[in-house]
């Protein structure tokens, strides 16, 4: 039973410590891990501006990094929704990848979706004595159906103090290239995610998407906020940390 | 912002116009919430929401998988009813045919209650060309053309408007100043419209349904306006979009019970009314003569096409627009045409079958799926606002700049050991302008991000660097599955392959 990290163009160049922190609670939990390298992106980028072919070279990348993979485990809901949802029609014309596109999003998950539904884990006792507020990202929530998962995750840590983030659901205005390409109103949205995390007036802003997180961060750096932004693989390792 | 179709401007123009009006996005977020609000309440009292989304899902696919035969049916009961019933194929040929029959009736004037339809004919302006005044009826549509617009949204046409602003329009149309009060103005634009139906030759109507078995016309309203156009002129012309069919009464209580709830959160409009043709002998009211003028204009394009045809299926909620994000922050003359939020972005560029002119609205989004979430009949607008961008590049339309950029995605993305270099080469290059792992500096391909947030730095050393490391590090213990996990997995395994073979 061979399972794989996928860790995303974005988490492997910017944000490693999101890779490592989920490696650390999934190998914790008696997981072993691979990570084959052959990987790049999955072609998200692309296939949102309409360049499919593009997408379809960056996506074989990966459907021979995971050909002999049992699981894959993604810090991202994004690019795991892109997979899950949207390979099988990027190859719908292509009788043999198609095959494989379909075999390889039934077996990739976020990693909120791995640990709870997978290894049926909802407690790592994690200890995080901080003012948490939640965005839970589009593509996480609405082509993979994770609703649930990260909040059981975030509810069994120790010492949190949850806070409920007004309109939550509303996207932050990433949307990849859309933020470069519209970007005032993209600018706009992120503008009025923003207001409502200080509205909250939490210290700590936690999400399961580095895309929306780069996003809202940037704002918030940018206003000159002092609010942590976290990925959750961050924040429980952290607390598992702080436990001892 | 006043007016729409103005060719020259791009949705980056006209979303600058719309993000620099206070007054608009304040409305637009004021109404839309109060929009979503009553939405949600109406789906969870009345229970089972994604049985009822599902139900009316299908009677939508299966009625426009069969549109030639419910269509053909429905004309046929229609006539037999006394309708005259016409087909255009364009937005031109429609406006022709309502003009025949308006010289025919010696028409001066034309009293209209809301129709997206006639929005596309701009049947308004080409009226008064030839000396026919025509009013419209509906108070949010009565609203902006005093304001000489179009509407901003599917629902509420003034949706973009405050009430400052209506009671100025009114005001001046009054020749006296009224306050900003909602029965004052209410009233004025009552005693105004009461002339106006008594006084018009023929009354316009749209068609929220058309029922196939019976050969009736649906109309939603909540102003009673609709009754007034559809009894009081002598001479009725529905104009109806040809999917608007749905096969039976029996479909018209789920479509009744979905689309007041998805629109505006009523269990009911305040009118519902069907009718089937014109007046009979025995009715104490009614048009003498009723014509339903039956609207292709793109429409029959999507048919056939695995990617679009279930944007017929759309019922004109206005769901999609109020769970919008983006619709929330720039209103409906964004889009540009008749059609806003993100039904109007595929339907744009879709009905129009333009992709260089109109292929650009399909960027206005996110892609964050609210639309999809908030339709009553489940259509994946998002699904094909990706398809249209698609469209968009494989004819060409796309900046030369854009294609360049992707071609060198491509390149990179397609092996690992590129991606790593290229990586490496962007270390060194951010030396000079990244502090404390942020980048602020507004030029470059970075301007538009930079513009309203800062961009991160890339990582002294990027996950794959570190792998081999850490992985020693966290399987010091051995290189095999926790006996526990191991089991979990082939029952995960065992699960999914199950599913699969369903």
């Amino acid at each position: 039973m061979k399972v794989s990290i996928f860790i995303t163009c974005l988490s492997d160049a910017i944000y490693p410590q999101v890779g490592e922190a989920m490696s650390r609670i999934l190998a914790c939990q008696g997981v072993k891990l691979h990570f084959p390298e052959v990987q790049t992106c999955c072609g998200q980028p692309a296939f949102n501006s309409g360049y499919w072919d593009e997408a379809r070279t960056s996506a074989r990348t990966l459907l021979e990094a995971f050909d002999d993979s049992d699981f894959i485990v993604s810090p991202s809901g994004s690019c795991t929704g892109m997979i899950h949802h949207y390979y099988p029609s990027l190859f719908k014309d292509d009788p043999v990848m198609l095959t494989k596109a379909r075999e390889f999003s039934g077996k990739i998950y976020e990693f909120s979706q791995f640990l709870v539904n997978v290894l049926g884990v909802t407690d790592i006792g994690a200890h995080f004595p901080h003012k948490v507020t939640y965005h839970p990202s589009c593509h996480g929530t609405r082509l993979l159906g994770i609703k649930e998962e990260p909040r059981q995750l975030l509810a069994n840590v120790k010492g949190i103090e949850f806070v409920e983030l007004p309109f939550a659901e509303d996207c932050c205005g990433f949307g990849g290239t859309f933020a470069v390409k519209m970007s005032e109103i993209s600018g706009a949205m992120v503008e009025e995610k923003v207001q409502h995390v200080i509205e909250t007036e939490a210290e700590v802003l936690v999400g399961m998407d580095m895309g929306c997180l780069m996003n809202i961060g940037g704002r918030l750096r940018y206003e000159g906020k002092q609010v942590r932004v976290m990925h959750l693989a961050e924040l429980l390792h952290e607390g598992v940390k702080q436990k001892v | 912002m006043s007016t729409t179709f103005n060719p020259t401007t791009t949705i980056k123009d006209r979303a600058h116009i719309s993000l620099n009006d206070e007054f608009l996005r304040n409305a637009v977020k004021y109404t839309t919430e109060k929009l979503r609000t009553s939405k949600k309440l109406a789906s969870d009292e009345l229970g089972n929401w994604e049985e009822w989304r599902e139900r009316a899902r299908q009677i939508r696919l299966h009625t426009i998988a069969h549109l030639d035969y419910y269509l053909s049916e429905f004309v046929k009961n229609a006539r037999a009813a006394g309708v005259h019933v016409h087909f255009a194929t364009t937005a031109q040929e429609a406006v022709h045919i309502t003009m025949r029959i308006a010289e025919a009736k010696g028409a001066k004037s034309v009293v209209k209650s809301k129709s997206m339809v006639s929005e596309e004919l701009h049947i308004n302006h080409r009226l008064e060309e030839i000396g026919v005044e025509a009013i419209e009826t509906d108070l949010g549509e009565y609203i902006i053309q005093l304001a000489g617009e179009t509407p901003s949204h599917i629902i509420i046409p003034a949706i973009h408007k405050n009430k400052q602003q209506v009671a100025e329009l009114f005001s001046e149309e009054a020749g006296e100043v009224l306050p900003p009060e909602t029965p004052i103005l209410a009233g004025f634009a009552r005693a105004k419209l009461r002339e106006k139906f008594l006084e018009a030759d023929i009354g316009m109507t749209g068609c929220n349904f058309a029922i196939a078995e019976t050969g009736s016309m649906v109309l939603f309203s909540n102003e009673g306006n609709a009754r007034m156009v559809s009894t009081v002129p002598k001479t009725q012309i529905t104009y109806m979009g040809m999917e608007r069919i749905i096969p039976s009464l029996d479909d018209l209580e789920v479509m009744a019970t979905m689309l007041p709830r998805s629109a505006t959160g009523q269990k009911l409009t305040v009118y519902m009314s069907a009718i089937t043709g014109p007046r009979r002998q025995e009715d104490s009211d009614g048009p003498e003569e009723m014509h339903i003028i039956i609207l292709d204009n793109g429409r029959s394009s999507q048919l056939g096409d695995p990617e679009f045809q279930e944007v017929l299926n759309c019922i004109r909620c206005g769901a999609c627009l109020n769970a919008c994000p983006v619709y929330r922050h720039v209103g409906g003359h964004t889009y540009g045409w008749v059609y806003s939020g993100p039904i109007g972005a595929v339907l744009t560029p879709r009905l129009n079958q333009d992709m260089e002119k109109w292929g650009e609205v399909s960027y206005a989004s996110s892609l964050c799926g609210a639309c999809h979430e908030a339709c009553p009949v489940k259509i994946p607008l998002h699904d094909m606002l990706v398809y249209i961008r698609r469209q968009k590049v494989e004819e060409g339309y796309t900046p030369a700049s854009e294609r360049m950029a992707f071609k060198g995605f491509k390149y990179i993305m397609s092996s690992h050991r590129r991606f790593k270099r290229i990586v490496n080469l962007g270390k060194t290059g951010q030396k000079i302008i990244a502090r404390d792992g942020a980048i602020t500096s507004k030029i470059g391909p970075l301007k538009g991000w930079t513009e309203h947030r800062y961009a991160p730095a890339l990582a002294d050393e990027s996950f794959r660097d570190t792998w081999d490391n850490l992985s020693a590090e966290l399987h010091v213990n051995g290189n095999k599955m926790a006996p526990d996990v191991l089991k979990r997995l082939q029952e995960a395994k065992r699960r999914r392959e199950e599913k699969h073979h369903e």
